[in-house]
């Protein structure tokens, strides 16, 4: 996932524009003037982050989207560790994206994406929390006429140090709001070694409707009023709709509309979803499939196979003359790789919902940020941004396919704009989730290493070709037409760094681009370009007859924080002891999302095709690790994503249109398939790393690595099932 | 026009007799903690008790339901007292996004029905929800720790 803004159309591209420099100093400051703003319930605004309620509730606004990542309560945590308040008394509430724009972005980027809820916020948010801190100390010690220095503030209350008076935040809330905020010079953090609540295991804010079905998502809303919406876009990307025949089923129960949508897709609009989707199962559309219906799998392959030797590819990671040093090698190591496209498959499909008349659109959807709906709603309504707003409901998962795209939200205002004044929720079937997904890029690669006579690698060449994201979703984030973004955890430097020094090193990209489109997927590009690197480097060892670990340290020295990781695991999981009886280890360690992770896989095949993964050691160096407990559960999270992807996920072209349709051909892991994930979490300081996919990328190169070890054989093309290999 | 009988009240519901099971209870009844997943049995998403059987309502019509006793994630708890799976799932902080949760917990509820002290195995055997946040390592120990409560 990408930290770029999403598309605007014109209109709103000036909305977006008055926000670019607006700055999030913003955020600590009442925005009109010293007339106190308030909630919807009357409660006071200390600040843009925080509202106090006179029973002393404290609610903290969360611009990032809660998807169960946790990101909602380690935001939390960030602005309750320096607004001293009581962790009792904290509740949660989103601003909407209109807000957003009425206030000049004062709480800065919606998009919840990359791994960055916290690490791209956690500044400001705590900034916002201690300047709320300030203000309430401040009228506390104005009611009291004593100075400020002299007071204190913890758990919400406020102690006058030298006589021992005390109040409390909901006491003093109304007068606080009145305050001006303090000035940016004034608000300062503490230091890391006085946090109280970042770092604790405190327990998520938002399990209890989870369990008991109270939790509303966007595909369970009720408006009064409204009507449920199925559709069917043209199944062949680029396709357009040639004719349908709804007099065929507009006397079927329910049915109250029978609509197109742009010119690539049918809606049917009925009294409930099911009589809409029974409907349009019995619709006859013609479709005008377009010359794309003539591509397949097979040709995409062979597109990309070509790039894999191709003269021209864009160059990402370079150092020394790696061509020389392969010619001169004493021995060379080649192979080949390729990873599949593969769907999200969240389990709420993607849905919205729309309601539009002339004069205002209003759109409720569970996206991953708020203002890319916001935009796809003007864009759809053709409405300015001052009549739209967007309400950011509750997502059944996300894993990048909520982000960036909203044509789901697109859709919904379009069929809402053919029925205006009357709500409209559109759910999309399972099936029509997996056959117009965002796909995983399709990407080969070739990697070419040089070994000295002493079994060194001293050049390394990883061709990667295959498509670019950015080129489909953000092309002005391209530079110089090289899409960055696919060289993640192989860049020189920053929060993607290749963790090996390699004297004569080249790292390129043929970009061949399909007309299937791209999208970010949990993880994005980290996961096959650990598959390709780490099994490489494996063979690279096997090759030179030394132990995969040593031969990774001896290139790892000058990367101490991803050594230490890798060290961590192989410590852990007794890396050079013996196995228990039938087990095969296997390592990876990469740089993603600005965090160090690595994972030792334990194995056990039988009959060469049936593998159990039975114990996984990940470790992972955030930088900060805010809420231990959510993290723990995002790295054994990640190894579902990550093995469900390796061992059953892919989604192959027919025809032009993607084949799997549900779970029976799209499949993913289950409970008896798990293995005991132990996590090592080392923060190490000085730097915030994300958490939410960082570790899915070890998952697959860990279990290859292990498989390899136990059998002797080199899986290259994936998924697994494709050989045969299944997970038991 | 289908009598369904569900966590203890009677609704009448107006729909094709071959109306999934889940259709009616999430839009006649208007009971929206039971989730579409799939519609084809696969992920469990949808699963409810019909007569104390763990069932997955996507696929049943509404006809084979009439007269059955159907409970729901909204019927598991009694008189505000979380059943004890809600109740281990909220202490071990299972869900992520939640949204499986409903049908992973009824299918569990129905499993300690039928074996109160279940082994690793049973679990395996029994529960095949799909949870794409992969909440399954949290998922076995609430399981176990609810057989002891």
């Amino acid at each position: 996932m990408t930290t770029k803004t999403p598309k605007l159309n014109r209109r709103s591209f000036l909305v977006g524009t008055a926000a670019v420099g607006s700055g999030l100093v913003l955020g600590l400051k009442i925005p009109f003037g010293t007339s106190v703003v308030r909630a919807q319930d009357g409660s006071p605004e200390i600040n843009a982050w925080v509202v106090i309620r006179p029973d002393d509730t404290v609610v903290i606004r969360v611009a990032r989207s809660e998807m169960g990542q946790g990101t909602l309560t380690g935001l939390a945590q960030l602005v309750t560790e320096e607004l001293e308040c009581d962790w009792s008394k904290v509740t949660t509430e989103y601003p909407t994206p209109g807000q957003s724009v009425a206030r000049k972005r004062v709480w800065g980027d919606f998009s919840t994406g990359g791994s960055r809820g916290i690490r791209n916020s956690h500044e400001y948010v705590r900034k916002g929390g201690a300047a709320a801190r300030i203000m309430l100390v401040q009228a506390a010690a104005n009611g009291w006429g004593v100075p400020a220095s002299e007071c204190s503030a913890a758990n919400s209350v406020i102690t006058h140090k030298p006589t021992g008076r005390t109040t409390t935040y909901g006491k003093v809330a109304e007068a606080a709001a009145k305050l001006p905020a303090p000035a940016a010079a004034e608000v300062s953090l503490k230091d890391p070694t006085e946090w109280k609540i970042i770092g604790k295991p405190v327990k998520r804010l938002d399990t209890l409707g989870k369990v008991t079905g109270a939790q509303v998502y966007g595909a369970d809303l009720k408006l009064p009023g409204m009507l449920n919406a199925s559709i069917k876009e043209c199944p062949v990307f680029g396709g357009k709709v040639k004719s349908f025949e709804a007099d065929k089923v507009k006397g079927m129960p329910g049915v109250k509309h029978v609509v197109q949508v742009r010119d690539t897709a049918v809606a049917v609009v009925a009294e409930t979803w099911w009589q809409a989707k029974t409907a349009l199962d019995a619709l006859p559309i013609v479709w005008d499939e377009g010359p794309n219906a003539q591509v397949s799998s097979a040709t995409i392959a062979e597109t990309l196979k070509a790039g894999l030797d191709a003269e021209q590819a864009f160059v990402r990671n370079q150092n020394g003359d790696v061509k020389t040093a392969i010619a001169g090698a004493a021995k060379k190591v080649e192979a080949v790789y390729a990873y599949p496209f593969q769907n999200h498959a969240p389990m709420e499909p993607m849905n919205a919902t729309a309601k539009y008349t002339p004069e205002r659109c209003e759109v409720w959807v569970p996206t991953q940020n708020g203002e890319a709906a916001f935009a796809a709603t003007t864009a759809a309504s053709g409405l300015p941004a001052d009549k739209c707003e967007v309400y950011k409901i509750n997502l059944g998962g996300g894993f990048g396919r909520r982000g960036a795209f909203h044509d789901y939200v697109t859709q919904a205002v379009l069929i809402a704009k053919q029925i205006p004044g009357t709500p409209v929720k559109l759910l999309w079937t399972r099936e029509e989730d997996m056959v117009q997904g965002r796909y995983h890029p399709v990407m080969q690669s070739k990697l070419v290493g040089a070994l000295d006579d002493k079994g060194n690698l001293t050049g390394l060449h990883m061709r990667l070709s295959g498509q670019s994201i950015l080129t489909a979703v953000f092309p002005q984030n391209l530079q110089d037409g090289r899409d960055n973004l696919t060289f993640q955890g192989l860049d020189p430097s920053g929060d993607f760094a290749f963790g090996y020094s390699v004297p004569h090193l080249l790292i390129d990209h043929a970009m061949r681009n399909t007309h299937v489109p791209p999208g970010f997927w949990r993880g994005v590009n980290i996961n096959q370009n650990a598959i390709f690197l780490e099994c490489f480097m494996e063979e690279l060892a096997q090759a030179a007859g030394k132990d995969p670990l040593e031969f990774r340290r001896a290139l790892m020295s000058k990367h101490p924080k991803h050594l230490a990781v890798l060290n961590a695991v192989a410590d852990r999981a007794g890396w050079g002891k013996p196995a228990p009886q039938g087990v095969s280890r296997g390592l990876a360690q990469m740089m993603a999302f600005g965090s160090y992770v690595a994972a030792c896989a334990e194995v056990s095949v039988t009959g060469g095709d049936k593998i159990k993964v039975r114990r996984i050691v990940c470790a992972t160096d955030p930088g900060y690790a805010v809420n231990p407990a959510q993290i723990e559960r995002q790295i054994a999270g990640s190894f579902v994503y990550g093995l469900s992807g390796l061992f059953m996920e892919e989604c192959t072209v027919k025809d032009g249109r993607i084949e799997q349709t549900n779970f029976h051909t799209y499949d993913s892991m289950r409970i008896a398939q798990m293995p005991k994930v132990e996590s090592i979490i080392m923060p190490s300081g000085g730097f915030w790393g994300g958490v939410g996919e960082p570790t899915i990328c070890v998952a697959a190169p860990a279990v290859l690595n292990a498989y390899f070890a136990a059998t002797g054989k080199r899986i290259r093309t994936f998924p697994l099932k494709n050989h045969g290999i299944t997970m038991v | 026009m289908a009598r369904l009988t569900i966590n203890g009240k009677t609704s009448e519901v107006n729909v094709d007799p071959s109306t999934p099971l889940l259709w009616a209870i999430r839009e006649q009844v208007g009971l929206t903690g039971t989730k579409y997943g799939c519609g084809m049995a696969l992920c469990g998403a949808c699963t409810v008790h019909v007569d104390g059987k763990a069932t997955r309502s996507c696929v049943m019509p509404v006809s084979a339901a009439v007269g059955k006793k159907i409970t729901t994630i909204e019927g598991l708890a009694t008189n505000g007292t979380l059943h004890k799976v809600q109740k281990a799932w909220v202490d071990n902080e299972v869900p992520q996004c939640g949204y499986c949760q409903a049908g992973m917990i009824m299918a569990v509820a129905a499993l300690l029905k039928d074996k109160p002290k279940p082994t690793d195995a049973d679990i395996d055997k029994s529960i095949t929800n799909i949870c794409r946040c992969g909440t399954f390592q949290q998922v076995r120990e609430a399981i176990h720790a609810a057989a002891k409560a």
